[in-house]
This record gives structure tokens, sequence and C-alpha cells, in this order.
């Protein structure tokens, strides 16, 4: 990659031991099973079960950003966390709005 | 006959006088291409130098190029349609071929034409505007122009091939399903669109490292250029916007090719799906190629009036505000579908909203020009050119917001008054402005002023003479993408007028080719690299810039580093020390996984599985040797530096 010198940054700071992703790790295995219980194993109704699907999925995306993608390890300005937050703004705008216009076939029947 | 020869046959071979002229011309061409290159033995040097480069700078210009030539194709497009339209009743085009002509028209002015210009000058300045030595992953943005290229190559083929797409750029469902439009047309549509798309994402996603990154020391944020800045935001916007696309395209593919049922209403699935995503990219879309030439107007109208740029602050937050406005605006596209009240007032105040940072950007070029010297190079004429055109455009925009008021003007010829009003006004004028503002840093040579001011009073008279009647004939009840129409509604006069303009804008391209083939021979050479006494860094170096762009990173102090450092900064500079100078290598795997993308391509457009596994077999056999590539990069050593420096005069 052509660089300049000045922008060039370090090698990741090295910890003795990965805690981060251990922890991690172990937390998306229960939350895999889990959505998989809820799936398999409740008897809930469906409306229920996808509503925990999600809640567990949302937990998972942050177990990622934060525990396997570094959100917040930085060289220089946080710039990842500003975009993560706009990506939240839009992907709800788009899902929420999309839900929002295409109901429409309730006015229209 | 067997029915399979017979279906062959008819697929791949033209049908009527105009494809087999198309055939023709094609042929020829490319035969011509391929013999001057022979004869001239430059097929080494083209491979070398161009095919397998990695360099931003050749990366920039093969991309104008390219739009050049889709400017061309598209512009034919136009010239036959407002043939057909000059009088009433006429049928010299089939319906079917008049839409197949309509819907190549948009696609390619969009995205073959509008789409790489932007990029290209995004190529051709970004890096040197920062200060640094290439994008941040040169390798990538090979892959991003030759997935653009065979893109672009596999759209026009259909031309010739299996027939084109005919249900418009934007493609609606059912119509553009496969009940209704059954062929390889669409196929080719959503294909290539694709294919270019994936190359988009990947430039955005560049271009947003490069300049978060690779900003040369000193340059904080509020220290960038304000092409630089226009650039930042619309890599954020693409990176938003056009995964939505892919996503639309590829749920349409899956319905036509393996009959699923997304976009059709009898097995459950929803038409105005279709319409709501394509939106949700697509006004996004129009701001990705308006955006960058916002960015360059700025350039070029503080260059020219030798002033700092006005308002910079209320600049960059005026582009933050449109792209995120940006993205809660997409309804105003279908107003009609009828989803309601209170959708259509959320989104009809939020298109108006736009306006206001729009306006602050308008006075801000014009404080810029006040009381500035105001020098009319070509430029700043096209600049000058751009801004009551695109008021006009902005202003029918904010009318056309009026959700009530839509009802009347949706897809009447005054929404296509009011787009090209802010397409070519805009983004058209705005390409043309980079480019003669770039050209000698591109190319050494400025591109001659006389015969340019022809091309360009051709071009702003012609174009108002073809679109300003268009806003009346809209009213007077003409719709869009009419074939032909009856006597007797008083629409001929106008229509006339405007087929007039159209022929005038293609004598302006013609003259606009004069001038640069004329510029090439004996146009003013730029020795300085400094031709326009410019402000920002891009002007520091060379004309052409050389491969590493800079000797020796600069250190920036100021919004406007090269004035400062020019006019400003008295300390006396000591010589700086040559390092060695780390560069990217060439690499001919970019073209090699494109043209597996386009061989995958055409095997889909046709559901021919065969070559399709065959092809997206080489991308990955590309992707996999890259990883395992350890030798990437190379060092330039400093007497080759100092050597190519003294050649140009700077030691
Ligand atoms: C103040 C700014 C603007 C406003 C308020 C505005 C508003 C609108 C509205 C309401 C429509 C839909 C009309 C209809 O279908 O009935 C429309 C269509 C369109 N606008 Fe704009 N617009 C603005 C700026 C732009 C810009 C900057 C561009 C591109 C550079 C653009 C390109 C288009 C295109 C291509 C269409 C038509 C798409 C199609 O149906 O094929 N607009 N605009
Ligand atoms: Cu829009």
């Amino acid at each position: 990659m052509a660089s300049n010198d000045t922008t060039k940054h370090g090698q990741h700071h090295q910890e003795a031991f990965p805690w981060k992703h251990i922890i991690g790790f172990l937390l998306s295995l229960v939350l895999t099973f889990g959505s998989l219980w809820f799936v398999l194993g409740s008897h809930l109704p469906s409306q229920a079960v996808i509503s925990a699907i999600v809640i567990l999925a949302v937990f998972q995306a942050m177990i990622q950003l934060f525990l396997f993608m570094h959100l917040t390890e930085t060289f220089g300005p946080n710039y990842q966390q500003f975009l993560i937050f706009f990506a939240f703004f839009i992907a709800f705008t788009v899902v929420a709005g999309s839900i929002w216009i295409m109901a429409f076939k309730s006015y229209v029947a | 006959m067997n029915p399979a020869v017979r279906h062959f046959i008819l697929t791949f071979f033209p049908h009527n006088v105009l494809e087999l002229g198309a055939d023709g011309a094609i042929i020829m061409a490319s035969l011509a291409i391929v013999f001057v290159l022979t004869y001239f033995k430059k097929w080494k040097w083209l491979w070398r130098e161009y095919l397998t480069t990695v360099d931003h700078k050749k990366i920039g210009i093969m991309y104008i190029i390219a739009a050049i030539t889709m400017l061309f194709r598209g512009g034919s497009d136009a010239i036959l349609m407002r043939s057909q339209l000059a009088f009433p009743n006429e049928h010299f085009l089939s319906a079917n071929h008049y839409d197949e002509i309509f819907t190549t028209h948009g696609t390619v002015m969009i995205l073959f034409m509008a789409m790489p210009f932007v990029i290209g000058l995004f190529n051709v300045a970004v890096p040197l505007q920062i200060g640094a030595r290439d994008v941040a992953f040169p390798y990538l943005n090979a892959i991003s122009f030759w997935l653009f290229f065979v893109a672009a190559l596999l759209f026009n083929l259909s031309f010739v091939v299996g027939g084109s797409p005919n249900a418009g750029w934007t493609s609606y469902t059912p119509l553009a399903g496969a009940h209704f439009d059954p062929g390889p047309g669409e196929n080719y549509y959503l294909i290539a669109l694709q294919i270019t798309g994936i190359g988009t994402i990947a430039t955005g996603v560049n271009f947003l490292v490069t300049i978060l990154k690779m900003r040369a020391p000193g340059m904080t944020l509020m220290r960038m250029p304000m092409f630089t800045w226009s650039v930042l935001i619309t890599s954020i916007l693409i990176i938003f916007a056009f995964p939505v696309l892919a996503v639309d395209l590829a749920l349409l593919l899956i319905d036509r090719l393996f009959g699923a049922h997304f976009f059709t209403i009898s097995a459950g699935g929803m038409p105005m799906q279709w319409v709501n995503l394509f939106w949700i990219w697509g006004h996004p879309e129009v701001y990705i190629v308006i955006l960058p030439l916002f960015g360059v107007f700025s350039e070029v109208v503080a260059t020219f009036s030798r002033k700092r740029l006005f308002g910079y602050g209320a600049m960059v937050v005026s582009l933050l505000a449109i792209s995120i406005l940006s993205f809660v605006v997409w309804v105003h596209h279908f107003f009609t579908m009828g989803a309601g009240v209170g959708v259509n007032d959320f989104f009809g105040v939020s298109t108006m909203l736009i306006a206001v940072p729009t306006g602050v950007k308008m006075f801000n070029w014009l404080f810029t020009m006040w009381r500035g010297r105001v020098e009319f190079a070509m430029p700043m004429l096209w600049a000058l050119a751009f801004i009551p055109t695109f008021l006009i455009g902005g202003l029918s925009g904010v009318m056309l917001a009026v959700a009530p008021a839509d009802y009347q003007y949706h897809n009447s010829y005054f929404l296509v008054a009011h787009f090209h009003y802010v397409l070519v006004g805009g983004t058209v004028f705005g390409c043309f402005a980079g480019m003669y503002y770039w050209w000698p840093k591109m190319f050494g040579v400025k591109l001659d002023e006389r015969t340019g001011r022809w091309a360009f009073w051709t071009w702003i008279v012609s174009f108002n003479v073809c679109f300003l009647p268009m806003f009346v004939v809209g009213l007077m009840g003409m719709t869009r993408r009419m074939y032909t129409y009856p006597a007797g509604l008083g629409w001929m006069p106008y229509n006339f007028v405007e087929t007039i303009g159209a022929y005038g804008m293609a004598i302006g391209f013609v003259l606009m080719v004069y001038n640069i083939v004329y510029s090439i021979r004996k146009g003013e050479r730029d020795l300085t690299g400094d031709p326009w006494d410019g402000r920002t860094l891009e002007w520091s170096t060379t004309s052409p810039a050389p491969e590493y762009n800079f000797a020796v990173t600069p250190v920036v102090h100021d919004r406007d580093e090269w004035w400062y450092q020019k006019y400003v900064d008295k300390s006396k500079k000591e010589k700086p020390v040559i390092r060695p100078i780390h560069m990217p290598n060439n690499s001919g795997r970019p073209i090699t996984l494109a043209a597996g993308f386009g061989l995958a391509g055409f095997g889909f457009v046709f559901a021919w599985y065969v070559p399709a596994i065959l092809g997206l077999l080489i991308v990955l056999i590309c992707l996999g040797a890259r990883s395992f590539e350890l030798n990437t990069d190379h060092y330039i050593p400093v007497d080759v530096i100092e050597r190519t420096e003294a050649a140009a005069g700077r030691l």
C-alpha cells in the first residue's frame, strides 16, 4: 500500500491473553444456541419467536462490533464510531420507512 | 428450420437496418483499433502502461475517456429519440425500439457516463489534493475500474446480441418482470448494473479510507480542499446507498431467472417494493452525481476569483445536511403510488428542506466571486453557466415536491425538463468544468480557450433550446416516454424546437472533441505545473505529476496550502531530503478478474450456466491468487527520483 510514512501506524498492541476474544466467543455461542432453542425448543407463538431472535441478533451484532471488530480501539480520531451510528440511522430509516410506506395496501383496500 | 437454430439466429443476428448498422460500426471500429495498435506496435505499451496500471492518475484518465465515449453512445440515443419526436405521427422507430433507446439512454448516462466521469475526477484530483502518493488500496482501485469497464461493455453488447432492455432506466416491476418482459434484455440491465455497482462500492470504501487516513501531515479535516470534502461525503453516500441497489437487482434477477415472486403480485409479492428499494438508492444516487461537482465548482470559483472560498464552514455543514437529507426523501419519486397523506406530506416536506442547504451553497459561490478578480477561463465559464441552470432545475424540483401538484407533473415532460436541468446543468457542466480545470494536470497541456469557447456557447445555447420548451409542453400534457404523438395538440412547434436544440448539443459535442484534438496537437504546454495560479496542493507538483506524485510529502499549514506557500509563507525553505518512495506494483489480475465477471455476466444473461460458472471460477482464482501474493510493492530509489525531478527542472 502506498502510504505516507507519517500516517502509517504501528502494530496492534498485544494483550498477554486474548480475554476479549474468548469471552466474545463464549457469548456468541450462547446467543446462537439461545436462538436455536427459541426456534426448536420453545413452543411460543411465531411472533414471539421472531421478536426473540431479532433481539438476540442485535446483541450478537454488538458483540461482533465491540469484542471482535475493535469498534472503540483506534489510532487517531475515532471515525468508525460516527460511521456505525450513521449506519444505524440509515438502517432504521430504510427499514422503518419502507414498512410505513409499503403499508399503503391498507389505505387502498 | 430447427427451432433451436432459429432461436439462436434470431437472438444473435441483427433484425433490422439500425442494428445492422450498429453491428457493422462496432466491428469496423474494433478492427480499426486492433489494426492501429498492431501497426504501431503499441500492444506491449498499452498493457504495461494502462491495462495493468494501479496508478490513480492513469485510472482516472481511463475513467474519463470511457465516460466521454459513453456520452457519445447516450447522446446518439438522444438524437434518435429527438428525431422521432420532431414531428407528430412519425414511425421511423417502432414502439419497442423507442423503448429500448430511452432505456439505454438513461442507464448509460447515469451509470456509465456520470458515474465514471465523477469517479475519474476523484482519481485525478483527490490523492494530489491531500498530498498522498496514491489511494489507500490501489489494486482495488484498478479492480473497480475494470469492473465498470466490463459492465459497460456487457450493457452495450445488448444492443447487438439479444436485444436491449426496454423497461426504462428505472426498470419498474411488474413491467420488467419475466412475465411481461421475457428475453435477455432486462437481464443485461440487471447484471451490468450489479457488476459496475460492486466496483462503485469498492471505490466508495477506497476514497473514504484514503481521505480519512492518508492526508499529508498538518492537513486537518477543516483544512481539506472543498473538492476532497465533497468526495468524502459522496463516498459515504455510495457506501450506504449502493448496497440497496445490489439487493434490489439481485431480487429481480432471482425472480426472472429462477421463478421467485418478490415482485409479482400473483404469488404474494409486491411490485411496488422494487420501486421503493430502487429510490432508496436512486435519490442518494442523484446526489452522488452532483455533490462532487459542487466540490469542483467550489475549487474553480475560488481559483478564478483569486479569493479564498467564502463560507468554508457553511459549505461543509451544508454538504453534511444534504447527505443526511438525501436519505429521507425517496418517496417523492412515487407520490402517485398513493401511500397516503401522512407519507406524502412527510416526504414532500423533507424534499423541500434540501433546497435550504443547496441555496446556502449557491450564495457561497456568489459571495466568493463578489469583489474577486474574476477571470473567465474555460473552467470558470462552465461554473458560471451552472449557476442559473441549476437554479431553474432546483426550483422546478421544489415544485415537484408539492405532492398534490406532483399528480399533475409526474411523468410528464415537466419532470424530464427538471432532471435534465439538474443533471446536465449540474453534473455534465460540472464534469466539463473539472475536465478543463484538471486537464493540464492530467496531460501537461491546456485545452485551447478559443475552440473551447465555440463548444461552450454551442452547448449552453442548445441545451436551453432543447430543454426549456419541455417545461411548457409538459404542462400541456405531453407525458414522458411517448414514442410518437398525434397532430393537432399544439405540441409540434415545441417538439421541433427541442429537436433543433438536441442537434445543437451534438454539434457542441463534436466541437468539444475538436477542441481536445486541436489542443493535443497545438495546445499550450504547461511547464510550471500551476497554469491557473491555483490554491491547493495538486498545483504544487509537475504537470503531469510524476508516478510518485510528490518527491517529498508536503506539510500543510493552511486551507489553501499552495497559495500559502507561494504568497504568504516568507520563511526560507531548506532543501528537502529525498528518501526512497514506497509504491504498489502493477498487476494484470484486476483486468483478468473483471473479464471473469464479464463472462459470468454474459452466461447469466442467457441463463447459460457453464460460462457463468466458468467466469465465477476465474474470479475466485484471481481472488485466491492475490491472497498468496507476497511481492506487491516496491521502492523507487533516490537516484531515480532525483533524475525525474531534475528532468522536470525541479532540483
Ligand atoms: C432542490 C433540489 C431538488 C428537488 C427538490 C428535487 C425534487 C424532485 C422530485 C419531487 C422528483 C420527482 C418528480 C416526479 O417523478 O413526479 C424529482 C425527480 C428527479 N430528480 Fe430531482 N430534485 C432536486 C434535485 C435534483 C438533483 C440535484 C438531481 C440530479 C443531479 C435530480 C435528479 C432527478 C431525477 C433524475 C429525477 C427523475 C427520475 C425519474 O423518474 O426518472 N434532482 N426531483
Ligand atoms: Cu429524488
